[in-house]
């Protein structure tokens, strides 16, 4: 049954996450009619702001903006449909003998800071965080566009392949060597070159583990790295920030920006499956049973649900649907959020302060980490585990009552598949979150009494309630074989799927996954290239 | 050497940088951390507090004080109702602009005007003859501005709900609580283009108001504010700084140095058509004969930008902070302008410019070239005129 107003729609597009909110945004402002479903009562997705204790709005699931494309935000004018970015100001490391280190946007201060680890480290942060932009800009053109295609032998493609070879061939020697090693070593054994002290590999060797299940000593991990440098690339952009109201705010921009184009957006609206007529997508099939058709269906949900929930494997080619059931997902992070009475107090660096205004990591040292995997690897939640911290309301009082604030805290090893299975981490939930604030405790003395409501997201709970499947943040891992040209399959990197007429928008296509919104802009870019809207 | 205001045993402790300016003859805070990022970022989502004192102000009373600054300045105040704030310019017998300030009428005989410049001499020259009487308050009033979306929750802390009835561009009278509680005004004013307050007192009261806002801001994350984030807002809100996006016909040292109301874009407020006014027949003049130059909004195509950039292997790494550095601005090869203020808008992530440029490419959305010099190298890159404010925040004046 399809009501009047549905009658003709250019676009659907399956999911109201930023990145298929970005796709709808710039399909309508080329004139396309589009309409976004969501199956929540709200839009965002994973990027979303809900008060779910009265007075204190959390960043739900995701908590910073990394790399939001400054293009589209100029493109899509977000700044005048409400996005406020406010950059994080430091790092702070505690540690639970009393030392501490914080790493801020005071040079000066940051080099006195590190020298009482290591003098040498101190010396040489300017020199890794300069040989870390210059691969930043190697790594810049390949999030900005689309995924190259290596087996193809048009002739656009083999200029973009070449000027791409030609960025390799360009550089010095030593650039390359450190590319090459990027690309293969793990977090730590790259730190290890460059630095002594634990301290500060602890908190830097993590960024290379956000989201995978994998340790700081595990092969592969470096590359992740240089996620945490990327801000750089963007040059006065200063990518890493918090949304104004929690990055719910970086979604209602997009969703106002794509309203104000003429896009539709209906809320509650869960997909049941993809219509496929004729060998082609030809619309959805809500839960109620009501039918939409459109010329295009975009997904912004993960391959899995989206190529097995929504179009079934019927349809789709044997060997794409082996790649999409051989994607890894395996969700390893949970969250939990505060609401607090009073700011924290750290009992090694006791007071306000820069230290608040910025990430915190509970981080350790290596060893600490690597512990923490161990849990993971057998099927539990870290005892100990890695939490980054985020205090929005230091720097936005706007999510919390006057002298009130929030507390994000992205905890990492929290496998999926604990032992006793996935289904039973509802029972486990409440025994991880006592784990994290006993973890922080150690650090911040008076915490527990300052708890006026505490949520506990285990990965289970992200696919059940944000359709993360596995509950992976990026929707599929970020490993160097899960990226670019083989994000989500080999041949399927550049938004079209096997199923004609229907595309893919989310963080399971390239450029992977954070508030980026690149995937979102990239596939509406090459719709549109495409006439296919 | 410049000279403390009131307020500085406050800003001097809380101005970890040293990092200070000279204005008006003051020592003026630029930023109070080395990390100015935090001062914009507070002044757009929290609240700043900036010590406006060194701005010059002139008290002025008597029966015919109203006609003095109708005679003066560019608008007329006759009808204005008690309570109203004005921006104004005012400009010599020829119509060139010599200063910009604020006009406010605390009472049918007694205005207040700011001004950027010294004005004292120009006022009282234009008195002669008048039931008037100018006094210099310029170091005997003290100025804060507290400014940004929550500066509203901070104020009615500080007096009460009575600040809700205070609209935009309204003064009221003030009895700051104490001990011991004393007089002063609150105006909806401000150089930032956001929700925001000016406060007003004696030099006496100075460090009380000063304690008292604070206390009142800490659980809205109140920050005091320098120079260099206010530079950053003013360029988002497209306002013009004398002395640097024009010069005061006043020290001008030739002709072409000096610029019209209609040039600057004040056009809205010259009211040409009322009681003769200082520069009335030549404004009338250049109304239809039109600007030969305008002051317009730039914006600078960010891509070709960081090409230029990237050409050299680099990444264009733009401060939080208004350059004030005159760069040329082109038609093709020919120089038709030239951008007197640039900065990199935090909120709107664009890189933006208030230029003067010949008439006829005022026109929003012309595309002109600006000079942009990378590794000592002069380049140029698209720069399209943008209408201004290129930041317009509603709650400005909600």
């Amino acid at each position: 049954m399809a009501s009047p107003r549905t009658s003709f729609w250019d676009a659907i597009v399956v999911g109201g996450g930023h990145n298929g909110l970005v796709c709808a945004a710039y399909l309508a402002k080329s004139g396309r009619k589009v309409l976004v479903l969501e199956r929540r009562h709200v839009l965002g997705g994973a990027a979303v702001s809900e008060e779910i204790f009265p007075g204190f709005t959390y960043s739900v699931c995701s908590y910073v903006v990394s790399l939001l494309r400054p293009w589209i935000i100029r493109e899509l004018e977000l700044a005048r449909f409400g996005l406020e970015l406010i950059p994080l100001e430091a790092s702070f490391l505690p540690l639970p003998d009393g030392r501490s280190l914080l790493r801020g946007s005071d040079a000066a201060q940051t080099l006195e800071e590190v020298s009482r680890f290591s003098r040498r480290d101190a010396e040489t942060m300017p020199e890794f965080a300069r040989a870390m932009s210059k691969i930043g800009q190697f790594v810049k053109p390949i999030i900005d566009s689309p995924a190259p295609d290596p087996a193809s032998l048009a002739p656009r493609e083999l200029l973009a392949l070449l000027r791409l070879g030609r960025h390799f061939a360009d550089a010095s020697p030593d650039e390359m060597e450190l590319r090459l090693k990027l690309l293969s070593m793990s977090a730590v054994d790259f730190l290890d070159e460059w630095f002594e002290s634990d301290v500060l590999k602890g908190p830097m060797s993590v960024s290379g583990i956000i989201g995978t299940f994998l340790g700081v000593r595990s092969p592969g991990t470096a590359y992740v790295l240089l996620h945490h440098y990327m801000g750089e690339i963007d040059g006065a952009f200063r990518s890493w920030g918090f949304s104004k109201g929690g990055t719910g705010g970086v979604s209602r921009a997009i969703a106002n920006a794509a309203q104000h184009h003429g896009a539709e957006m209906r809320t509650e609206a869960p997909v049941e499956r993809i219509l496929v007529a004729d060998g082609r997508a030809a619309g959805v099939v809500l839960a109620s049973g009501e039918e939409i058709r459109a010329r295009a269906v975009v997904s912004g949900c993960d391959p899995r649900r989206t190529f097995l929930s929504f179009v079934g494997a019927e349809h789709l080619p044997d060997d794409f649907v082996a790649d999409i059931r051989r994607y890894r997902y395996r969700g390893s992070s949970g969250k939990v959020n505060l609401a607090l009475d009073r700011l924290p107090e750290f009992a090694c660096r006791p007071g306000e302060g820069p230290h608040l205004r910025g990430d915190i990591a509970i981080a350790p040292g290596v060893d600490y980490l690597e512990r923490a995997y161990d849990d993971a690897k057998y099927g539990t939640f870290s005892r100990r585990p890695y939490i980054n911290v985020v205090i929005p309301s230091t720097v936005d009082p706007s999510v919390a009552p006057p002298g009130k604030h929030v507390m994000s805290c992205f905890v990492q090893y929290a496998p999926y598949e604990i032992a006793e299975g996935p289904e039973r981490w509802p029972e486990k939930r409440e025994a991880f979150g006592d784990a994290v604030v006993d973890t922080l405790a150690e650090y911040v003395p008076n915490l527990r009494e300052s708890i006026l409501h505490r949520q506990v997201l285990s990965p289970w709970d992200l696919e059940q309630e944000f359709g993360l499947a596995e509950g992976n943040i990026f929707h599929g891992e970020l490993t160097l074989d899960q990226l670019s040209f083989l994000r989500p399959a080999a041949g399927f990197a550049r938004y079209r799927t096997p199923l004609e007429r229907l595309w893919l928008a989310g963080s399971g296509a390239h450029p992977g996954g954070g508030i980026m919104g690149a995937p979102g802009a990239l596939c509406a870019k090459a719709m549109l290239q495409a006439r296919a809207v | 050497m410049p000279r403390p205001t009131p307020f500085h045993p406050r800003t001097s402790a809380l101005c970890t940088s040293l990092f200070y300016k000279e204005w008006a003859g003051c020592y003026a805070v630029r930023r109070y951390d080395v990390y100015v990022d935090r001062e914009y970022y507070a002044l757009r989502h929290q609240a700043t507090l900036m010590d406006a004192t060194p701005l010059y102000k002139y008290e002025v009373r008597g029966k015919d004080a109203c006609e003095l600054v109708t005679r003066v300045t560019v608008r007329g105040f006759e009808g204005h109702k008690v309570g109203r704030v004005s921006y104004v310019c005012w400009c010599d017998e020829h119509g060139k602009v010599l200063d910009d300030g604020t006009v406010t009428k605390l009472a049918l005989d007694h205005f207040r005007v700011t001004s950027a410049e010294p004005a004292l001499a120009w006022l009282e020259r234009h008195a002669r003859g008048l039931d008037v009487k100018i006094t210099d308050a310029s170091r005997s009033l003290a100025a804060l501005a507290l400014q940004g979306p929550r500066s509203r929750d901070v104020l009615r802390g500080l007096i009460g709900s009575s600040i809700d009835g205070l609209r935009f561009f309204r003064a009221m009278p003030v009895r700051f609580p104490g001990p011991p509680a004393f007089d002063g005004w609150i105006t909806r004013t401000g150089y930032t283009g956001d929700l925001g307050y000016e406060l007003w007192c004696a030099n006496e009261h100075a460090l009380h108001l000063w304690d008292a806002v604070m206390e009142c801001g800490k659980p809205f994350g109140l920050l005091p504010m320098g120079l260099d984030a206010l530079d950053v807002s003013r360029v988002e809100a497209g306002f013009v700084l004398g002395a640097v996006d024009y010069t005061s016909a006043r020290i001008a040292f030739i002709e072409k140095q000096k610029s019209t109301p209609f040039e600057l874009g004040f056009d809205w407020m010259v009211e040409i058509d009322r009681a003769d006014f200082v520069g009335r027949e030549a404004l009338r003049a250049e109304k239809e004969r039109g600007p030969a130059r305008r002051l317009v909004g730039l914006e600078i195509d960010w891509d070709e930008f960081e090409a230029i950039y990237a050409a050299f292997g680099l990444i264009p790494h733009l401060a939080t902070e208004t350059s004030r550095e005159p760069v040329p601005v082109y038609d093709g090869g020919r120089q038709v302008g030239y951008a007197t203020s640039r900065t990199f808008s935090p909120t709107l992530k664009k890189y933006l410019a208030l230029a003067t440029v010949a008439a006829e490419y005022a026109k929003p959305q012309s595309e002109l070239r600006i000079e942009v010099t990378c590794e000592y190298e002069r380049r140029t890159a698209t720069a399209r005129v943008t209408p201004t404010p290129f930041l317009e925040l509603e709650r400005k004046k909600s």
